[in-house]
């Protein structure tokens, strides 16, 4: 590893090197690796967001319907994030992965009569992975502007096939209707949607610690290096093209799984799911939270979705102007996103107590 | 004249009117992502910018048709030129990203800010007579304002090729372009030359845009829908390069008039497919560097 | 003696007053306010205000809560959780608006299991109506105007032969779909069937008409999204010269949207659409209706079908509440006061069907001719009376379930 190479083991003050009974680790390697393994370790401020999305449950049970699509989104934006925040791949094709998941549902109970929510997610996730793999294979030879316009395109002709066979896919009248068996055979669908909420966070939670792990292994580290300087990955050895595939293939996997509890929660899907909106949307919550760092898809995607929600009903016109202010603010005043405001205002008034 | 070649003739000369207001709008997209590579996303706003502008100044100003296009186009070149200044000029650092968040902020806002003034309702723009109806060329007629949109292309690219080839600037244009450093190392003052760029480019949208009413209509969703088509055509040609616009323009344009026309069903298709097809190949475009 | 008169008096004047309680009666519209179609939120929005402003006292001493909401972009999320909301948390008593179909459709579910009346004031899928028995519609299906317009074309338009284009979405093929079904039993042959891209963004007319040029057939058929879609169509048609090669132009009346038939030109002069609407209608009572509209929004604003059903809509509640003594906590029984609800409108007679829940209403073909004072308007040729959705009465498809 390359790191070891260039790290110095550090002297005692009396010029030689520290024993091992002072309890630092002998090599750099081994350093290294605690590093690593320091990092996966939950920090308490990390309940924080779990513990608002339960309070939401008591505080505002009226709006649990709300509170599904926004684990939804949120969900969607962690498998941007992945790509985007941590290797750097910039995509604006994402919803073809959402589209697709959504659509493994809708087709698995219109054509076998498969009604079982759960296992649903799984093969949205393994059908939209698989999709992943492939598009990813071909596409991530390429970066900027090209692989842009490559996913761009690609989700437009996969809306357009869609469209073209509308017989299968219900066309923009979607496949409406549908009807899901209850949650382990007990919790069912019901107007207020709670069942639902508490459904779409679980699978949020389990998708979160999946990503956390990816995240904080040296497979994330690997990515991130990528992110950082290719050229320099690729001089160590590293296998950069598969890392990219195998990172976008597990993030699309995570966006059928967004997608197809966008089909459970309503119940009812369309061809808009594949729409560039929704990918537009999505990288646009995610900027806005933050990206690389996890928790910016929470804060973006539910500051986004509440504003839209709250906003658009004062004034529609409105809504639109003030996004497209709040995006601009943050470009020219909080480049690592409102995260990254959060983090900052954090470190002030940390050292404010320190001191 | 046999059906075959009377639909190729079509086919070719519908293409080419399309494959015009592509290749006006987006060359100056193209352009700026090239030389600064600045990716503005609010290149469809300015288009729409110059649309309303036109709209306002024939309807509510009774200023004739063309008049209105060439006004358009010098306001909306003169306003980017602002943007440039106080915002953009911050962000020539910044990551790709950052600059499609702004870029994108401020298009919802134009969106937001055009739909306050003028309503959603889609605007029509009064055309002088000789551009309604048809031409008749001999060995068949077509339709009058196509044609102007041919010869409207015709001129501007021989204008830019002259200004680009011929000229002092272009030269500097073109130096810069190529290498930046280089350029500015003998002297180029290339920050000047970019907010030139930057405000001919957006000009070229407004005057695009101006043109598209007729051919699109125009509402205040004008600035993102057709956002997509330009950055196809941007991609496909090559970054930075007025050649590569229009041959994507051409390519694009004629290729998606053919097939809607032959292909009614999956007409959509083509213009993605051949995106993706040349970009597999030639991944900066037709005349993209590296 | 006088105590125990006072005091019978006083109960007596108590219960009369306790009876003859005001119910405010929460009304949730779901329309698009932003966006691209915020124009055709707008158009039944106008008319839902101005009927509301206009017979408030008919329903007194009830009242109405308009409880307004954005019906966002057509994929049906946003206003299924838009409505969904207004049930459990604003507590409306009844559903209205709705311009895409897939808001309608998705909203299906929810109120049949909140009995929530949906009263439709837009969308046109044919089977809609068929998803849930809460579901009332007061606008129309496809259906109405394109099936109709079939027969009418080969026997009065002398069309032997068409050629159909159509946006290619749901509308767009349902109404050509009812057109082919109409037009091939009444003897006539379609000889292209064009679909013409998506309804986000308007086209480039000129290849599918070209096509449609170069096929010669006696008619062209054709569908696009009312607005900026109509205008571009006709716009082509005029430039490519169709109407002097010999094919005429008919549609459904989207082709010729009364907010934009001004702008079309000549162009539009003898296109013949069949419509459940045109401003130009003669009757009482749409001039009444037009006359209110100028004077609330301006002499340069037009009502359309859609303000026509929106106004209906509105006229359908207030009656209803009228009828229930302001009381529609009982969804089902707000349905059932629906069913058979009939009325002079703007569009003429309309009446909701009790067996399917949809309306019944005139169809009339418009020709469109240039009238004395230069504007260009639409002339009723003739009258289909009391339309019901053939799609339903066929059980074609979604429309037999």
């Amino acid at each position: 590893m390359a790191v070891s190479e260039t790290m110095n083991a550090p002297e005692a003050s009396n010029g030689s090197p520290l024993s091992a009974h002072e309890g630092a680790p002998e090599s750099a390697r081994e350093r290294a690796a605690q590093y690593v393994v320091s990092r996966h370790r939950f920090r308490p401020a990390e309940a924080l967001p779990w513990l608002l999305a339960i309070a939401a449950y008591f505080i505002f049970p009226d709006r649990m319907t709300f509170g599904s699509q926004v684990a939804i989104m949120i969900m969607f934006a962690l498998s941007l994030d992945l790509i985007l925040g941590y290797a750097g791949i910039v995509t604006l094709g994402h919803a073809a992965f959402f589209g697709i998941g959504a659509y493994t549902v809708a087709l698995m109970v219109v054509r076998f009569g498969w009604t079982e929510p759960i296992s649903g997610l799984f093969a949205a996730a393994i059908l939209t992975g698989i999709f992943g793999f492939v598009l990813g294979w071909f596409t991530l030879r390429y970066r900027g502007l090209t692989l842009i316009m490559l996913t761009l395109a690609t989700a437009i002709m996969l809306q357009e096939a869609g469209n073209l066979r509308s017989d299968i896919t219900g066309g923009y009248d979607g496949l409406p209707g549908l009807t899901f068996k209850p949650l382990f055979g007990i919790f069912n669908y019901d107007l207020y949607g709670h069942a639902y909420y508490l459904y779409a966070m679980a699978a949020l939670a389990i998708v979160f610690v999946l990503v956390r792990r990816i995240v904080y292994s040296p497979f994330g580290q690997a990515l991130t290096g990528i992110r950082e300087n290719v050229r320099r990955m690729h001089a160590i050895g590293s296998p950069v093209h598969r890392r990219l595939v195998t990172v976008y293939t597990i993030s699309a996997a995570i966006a059928g799984v967004a997608g197809a509890l966008f089909t459970q929660t309503n119940a009812y899907v369309t061809l808009t799911v594949f729409d560039f909106d929704n990918s537009a949307k999505v990288m646009v919550m995610l900027i806005l939270g933050g990206t690389g760092r996890l928790y910016g898809a929470f804060v973006g995607a539910v500051v986004y979705l509440i504003l839209e929600d709250d906003l658009s009903k004062f004034s529609p016109t409105f809504w639109q102007f003030g996004i497209g202010l709040l995006l601009v603010l943050t470009v020219l005043f909080a480049p690592r996103g409102l995260l990254g405001l959060i983090e900052n205002a954090a470190a002030y008034l940390s050292k404010r107590f320190k001191s | 004249m046999p059906q075959y070649a009377n639909i190729a003739v079509s086919i070719l000369f519908d293409g080419l009117a399309y494959a015009m207001f592509l290749f006006i709008t987006s060359v100056g997209l193209s352009v700026t992502m090239g030389l600064m590579n600045f990716v503005n996303l609010a290149h469809g706003a300015f288009a729409m910018a110059g649309g309303y502008l036109v709209v306002t100044l024939t309807r509510s100003l009774g200023v004739p048709f063309i008049p209105s296009l060439i006004v358009a186009a010098v306001v909306v070149g003169a306003v980017s030129v602002v943007f440039e200044r106080l915002l953009y000029r911050r962000l020539y650092r910044a990551t790709d990203l950052e600059q499609v968040l702004l870029t994108i902020g401020l298009a919802f806002m134009a969106i937001a800010t055009y739909t306050y003034f003028y309503g959603p309702i889609p605007k029509s723009v009064p055309l002088p007579r000789w551009l309604e109806g048809d031409v008749n060329l001999g060995f068949r007629t077509f339709p009058s304002y196509r044609a102007f949109l041919i010869v409207v292309g015709f001129l501007l690219i021989a204008v830019l090729w002259y200004g680009f080839e011929r000229t002092n600037i272009g030269a500097k244009i073109r130096a810069a372009v190529d290498n930046r450093r280089m350029a500015q190392s003998v002297g180029i003052n290339v920050d000047r030359l970019f907010t030139l760029i930057f405000a001919l480019g957006s000009g070229l949208a407004a005057l695009g845009g101006g043109l598209a009413i007729q051919l699109l209509g125009l509402n205040p969703s004008f600035a993102v829908i057709y956002l997509v088509l330009f950055l196809l055509v941007v991609a496909v040609g090559g970054l930075g390069s007025l050649k590569g616009t229009l041959l994507a323009a051409l390519v694009l344009g004629i290729f998606d008039t053919a097939g809607k026309y032959l292909f009614a069903d999956a007409g959509g298709f083509f213009i993605y497919a051949i995106t993706v097809l040349v970009l597999l190949v030639k991944p900066a475009g037709f005349y993209g560097r590296e | 003696m006088r105590i125990l008169r006072w005091l019978g008096l006083a109960t007596l004047a108590l219960t009369v007053g306790g009876t003859a309680q005001a119910e405010t009666v929460k009304i949730g519209v779901v329309l698009p306010f932003s966006g691209a179609n915020a124009d055709l939120g707008h158009q039944i929005d106008k008319a839902f205000d101005l009927y509301v402003k206009l017979h408030a006292k008919d329903i007194l001493p009830n009242k109405v809560e308009i409880i307004k909401r954005d019906e966002g972009p057509p994929t049906g999320a946003k206003a299924k959780t838009t409505a969904t909301e207004l049930i459990t948390n604003d507590k409306v008593k009844i559903l209205t608006g709705f311009v895409f179909s897939p808001s309608a459709i998705a909203l299906a579910p929810v109120v049949t299991q909140a009995k929530v009346p949906s009263i439709i004031a837009n969308a046109g899928t044919a089977w809609i109506t068929n998803l849930s028995p809460y579901i009332v519609r007061l606008s129309f299906s496809m259906w109405d105007p394109a099936y109709p317009m079939g027969a009418y074309a080969y026997k009065n338009v002398g069309c032997k032969t068409a050629a159909v284009a159509y946006t290619d979405f749901p509308p767009g093929k349902d109404s050509v779909e009812a057109f082919k079904t109409g037009f091939e039993k009444a003897g006539g042959k379609i000889t292209l069937s064009i679909p013409m891209g998506s309804p986000v963004q308007v086209p480039d007319f000129t290849p599918f008409l070209q096509r449609v040029k170069d096929a010669h057939p006696d008619c062209l058929y054709a569908f696009v999204p009312s607005g900026a879609h109509a205008t571009g169509i006709m716009k082509a048609y005029g430039e490519l010269g169709l109407r002097k090669a010999g094919i005429k132009l008919i549609g459904p009346m989207d082709l010729i949207p009364d907010n934009k038939l001004q702008d079309m030109g000549d162009a539009a002069i003898g296109t013949i659409v069949m419509g459940h609407y045109a401003v130009d209608l003669d009757s009482p009572a749409n001039k009444a209706f037009k006359a209110e509209w100028h004077k609330a929004y301006g002499p340069d604003s037009y009502p359309d079908f859609m303000s026509a059903a929106g106004w209906d809509t509105m006229h359908a509640i207030f009656d209803t509440i009228n009828k229930l003594h302001g009381n529609l906590s009982d969804g089902m029984k707000v349905v059932n006061a629906l069913k058979g609800w009939s009325a002079d409108g703007p569009r003429g007679h309309v009446m909701i069907d009790p067996a399917t829940r949809d309306i019944v209403q005139d169809e009339h073909a418009l020709e469109v001719y240039r009238k004395p004072d230069g504007k260009l308007g639409e002339r009723i040729l003739s009258t289909t009376k009391a339309v019901k959705d053939e799609c339903k009465v066929l059980k074609l498809g979604r429309c037999g379930s």
